[in-house]
């Protein structure tokens, strides 16, 4: 409570409540609410079901319109449920149908003819909306009557039944794609930076050079060669084509090489003493060393392997290859976009990085502030 | 010296910290033996060529992928925009010269796309141009404005600085979506405005060229900003605070202190940050493909959506015309990067 407080009445270093200060606080709040805020709208726009998603006014939850079954009468068709004011009372009535959007027919559920197979229009209660004097659209948001309920099959059915867009297979393929690049980034960008940070041999800095001057040359510039290098290699349409061609980060070998210049020769020399081999010393001394900057590597490998998404879209064609970048991408392919099946698999795509960030934030941002890098 | 051990007699039955520490003890066993088999292999190779040259070995497997798909398509590339026709491999390719660059060259004007023989090549180009122009300036102003705001002692700093860094990880394709479902014509911005304006047409700001660029744009800066943030503020806090200290001994107005104090002494972080957006921006694509597609018609088209199309999905696929423009691209890249190495030994000397 003291540290709001004192919050709120902080001065700018000086003794009165500066003006300063009022900005910073409006600009910070604008600040969440504009990075998170379509975040999380779209988070709880991904449990509404299809035909709510784009209802006026907008509104944050989701609801659902309850609906009743009337056994014996039109047993397939659940009616909807609406609470209507009639003779000064209140009644939730059940909806038949509605005629030229304002005489409404209802059944009262709790006050049913006992033989309901015979249930015809004289039985109907009909409400007409413009004797009332009320607009269709205000009875519509005021009068029905509703429950905030998540739709989880839009996660369940691109994920478990889809036959056209098959999201276990995609999450399948980003996640192995993310993890063996990972992995073989990690161990040959820190084989190459332990070569270039603790051997001395000809050609050492020429090499080096080459490496940090490749910085410049994005993948985008060089996409119809390296597509031609993994065709005549046969890795075309494959996760290896994916995986292998970005594995050499120049931006690893850096980060790595930095780090690794500050391990104390005396550690490698008197290993060297000892009569341990160089691999030996590589995975028992320089590895656990290494381990702050290899962590850093591994984050943002993760990031930009899960991320990819230009690279992936040229080598696979093959729908049961796609990643999950890809899976959503083709998805917007039709017609009309089912949204709400693509706001539930963005959701899905964006949970582990959200997770690993909420985790591991303070790596993530004290690295980049560090070495200014990301891709 | 006597110690008195507490025995903790092991649960029977199943635990998760046991199974946890089982799979521990497995996986360090399954490294330990790859690293000692690997021993076996690489132990052998340091007999023959002495501990020196074991450098080159651990630079080989980086260096073989490196060289494989990294230098060698740079190699290439150049080759390749000098070629033509249908074929994918190089031998079985017409060499060309620089035919491909004289018709991406052959304008009246080249200020206006349609006197362009490749008049799609300079849409794009065009496109970028004013993309980089205003992304990067308004980007790079805003991530100042706020490394600034962050820089003073705030309650919860860090709680802030992950705010403005957490679109900065998700995917382009993610971000291309979450502002594809709020500008779309049922979208939040559409029903935002329907609170305020009932009876309002639809809003469909995607539609109108103009309007789709400015939100790419826009929704650009917000995926990016943050990255920026944090190098400006990395720099704003190297600053020794001694120089503010005197400063206001000596009576310096804020406005002042920013001015000679603070811009100066961030410069060289301002450059680097220039150029990495610029090179940054220069290479959109994987958000606007979503979000847009490249249209209305070519209105939000860019370079790398340009080369991807012409190499890749053109019937047939224009791959020395691609090649040739991703050359194109690759040497304004290159330039950006050397002027930033050129200003950057400037403001050490000086």
């Amino acid at each position: 409570m003291t540290a709001i407080r004192n919050f709120i009445i902080r001065k700018h270093g000086r003794n009165r409540v500066d003006v300063v200060d009022f900005m910073t606080y409006l600009y910070l709040v604008a600040g969440v609410l504009v990075m998170f805020g379509p975040v999380l709208w779209v988070i709880m726009s991904s449990f509404k079901t299809r035909d709510q998603l784009f209802e006026r006014p907008p509104r944050i939850l989701p609801y659902k319109h309850q609906t009743v079954v009337i056994e014996g009468f039109n047993e397939d068709q659940p009616l909807e449920l609406y609470d209507v004011e009639i003779d000064g009372e209140t009644k939730r009535l059940a909806k038949v149908n509605v005629i030229a959007s304002v005489l409404y027919q209802f059944l009262d559920p709790e006050n049913l003819p006992d033989d309901t197979a015979s249930i015809s229009r004289d039985d109907y209660i009909e409400y007409n909306l413009r004797d009332q004097g009320i607009d269709p659209r205000d009875f519509e948001s005021d009068a029905r009557v509703e429950k905030v309920t998540f739709a989880t099959d839009n996660y369940r059915i691109p994920l478990q039944e889809s036959k056209t867009f098959r999201f276990d297979v995609y999450l399948k393929n980003s996640v192995i794609v993310t993890l063996v690049a990972t992995i073989i980034t990690l161990v040959i960008n820190s084989m190459a930076a332990f070569a270039l940070s603790k051997y001395k041999f000809a050609g050492r800095d020429t090499i080096f050079v080459i490496i940090i001057g490749t910085l410049m040359i994005p993948i985008s510039v060089i996409l119809v060669p390296v597509f031609l290098v993994i065709t005549q290699l046969d890795m075309n349409n494959t996760l290896w084509g994916v995986i292998i061609p970005g594995a050499a980060t120049p931006t690893g070998v850096f980060l790595l090489r930095q780090y690794m210049l500050t391990i104390p020769d005396e550690l490698i020399e008197s290993a060297r003493i000892d009569g341990a081999s160089e691999w030996r010393i590589y995975w028992q001394i320089i590895l656990p060393l290494a381990r702050p900057a290899l962590a850093v590597l591994a984050i943002f490998s993760v990031m930009w392997r899960w991320n990819d998404f230009l690279w992936p879209l040229i080598v696979l064609q093959r729908n049961e290859l796609f990643t999950l970048q890809l899976g959503l991408n083709a998805f917007q392919g039709e017609l009309q976009i089912q949204w709400d099946y693509v706001l539930a698999m963005t959701v899905v795509t964006l949970l582990p990085i959200t997770i690993v960030f909420a985790f591991l934030q303070r790596f993530i941002t004290s690295g980049i502030a560090t070495t200014g890098m990301k891709g | 010296m006597s110690h008195t051990e507490t025995v903790r007699t092991p649960r029977a039955g199943f635990s998760i910290k046991r199974s946890l520490d089982f799979l521990g003890e497995m996986f360090a066993l399954v490294w330990g033996l790859i690293m000692n088999g690997l021993d076996l292999i690489f132990g052998p190779i340091q007999r023959l060529i002495g501990v020196r040259r074991m450098g080159y070995v651990f630079l080989v497997p980086n260096m073989a992928i490196f060289g494989i798909f990294i230098l060698f398509p740079m190699v290439l590339n150049f080759y390749y925009s000098g070629t033509s026709g249908v074929k994918l491999f190089p031998a079985d390719r017409e060499w060309v010269g620089t035919d491909n660059y004289q018709a991406v060259f052959d304008c009246t004007n080249y200020l206006d796309p349609n006197s362009c023989a490749e008049d799609l090549f300079w849409r794009a180009a065009q496109n970028t141009a004013v993309f980089v122009i205003f992304q990067v300036g308004g980007m790079v102003l805003l991530a100042l404005l706020t490394a600034l705001i962050l820089n003073q002692e705030i309650v919860g700093r860090a709680f802030f600085r992950s705010v403005f860094f957490y679109p900065v990880l998700l995917s382009p394709v993610v971000v291309g979506f979450i502002w594809k479902f709020i500008l779309q014509r049922n979208g939040l911005i559409d029903g935002v405005v329907g609170v305020f304006d009932p009876g309002h047409a639809p809003l469909v700001p995607l539609n109108d060229p103009n309007a789709a660029r400015s939100w790419v744009i826009l929704v650009s800066i917000w995926a990016q900003m943050g990255f920026y943030t944090l190098i400006l503020l990395a720099g704003l806090q190297s600053i020794p605070g001694v120089l503010y200290e005197a400063g206001q001994i000596d009576g310096t107005s804020r406005w002042q202190a920013f001015r000679y104090i603070t811009l100066p002494l961030l410069m060289p972080t301002m450059f680097v940050v220039l150029v990495l957006a610029l090179i940054r921006a220069v290479q959109v694509f994987d958000q606007v493909f979503v979000l847009t597609g490249g249209g209305p018609g070519t209105a939000t088209k860019y370079m790398v959506q340009y080369i991807y199309e012409t190499g890749f999905r053109n019937n047939p696929p224009r791959r020395g015309l691609a090649a040739s423009a991703s050359v194109l691209m690759g040497i304004v890249l290159m330039l950006f990067t050397l002027v930033q190495l050129w200003l950057g030994r400037k403001s050490e000397a000086a």
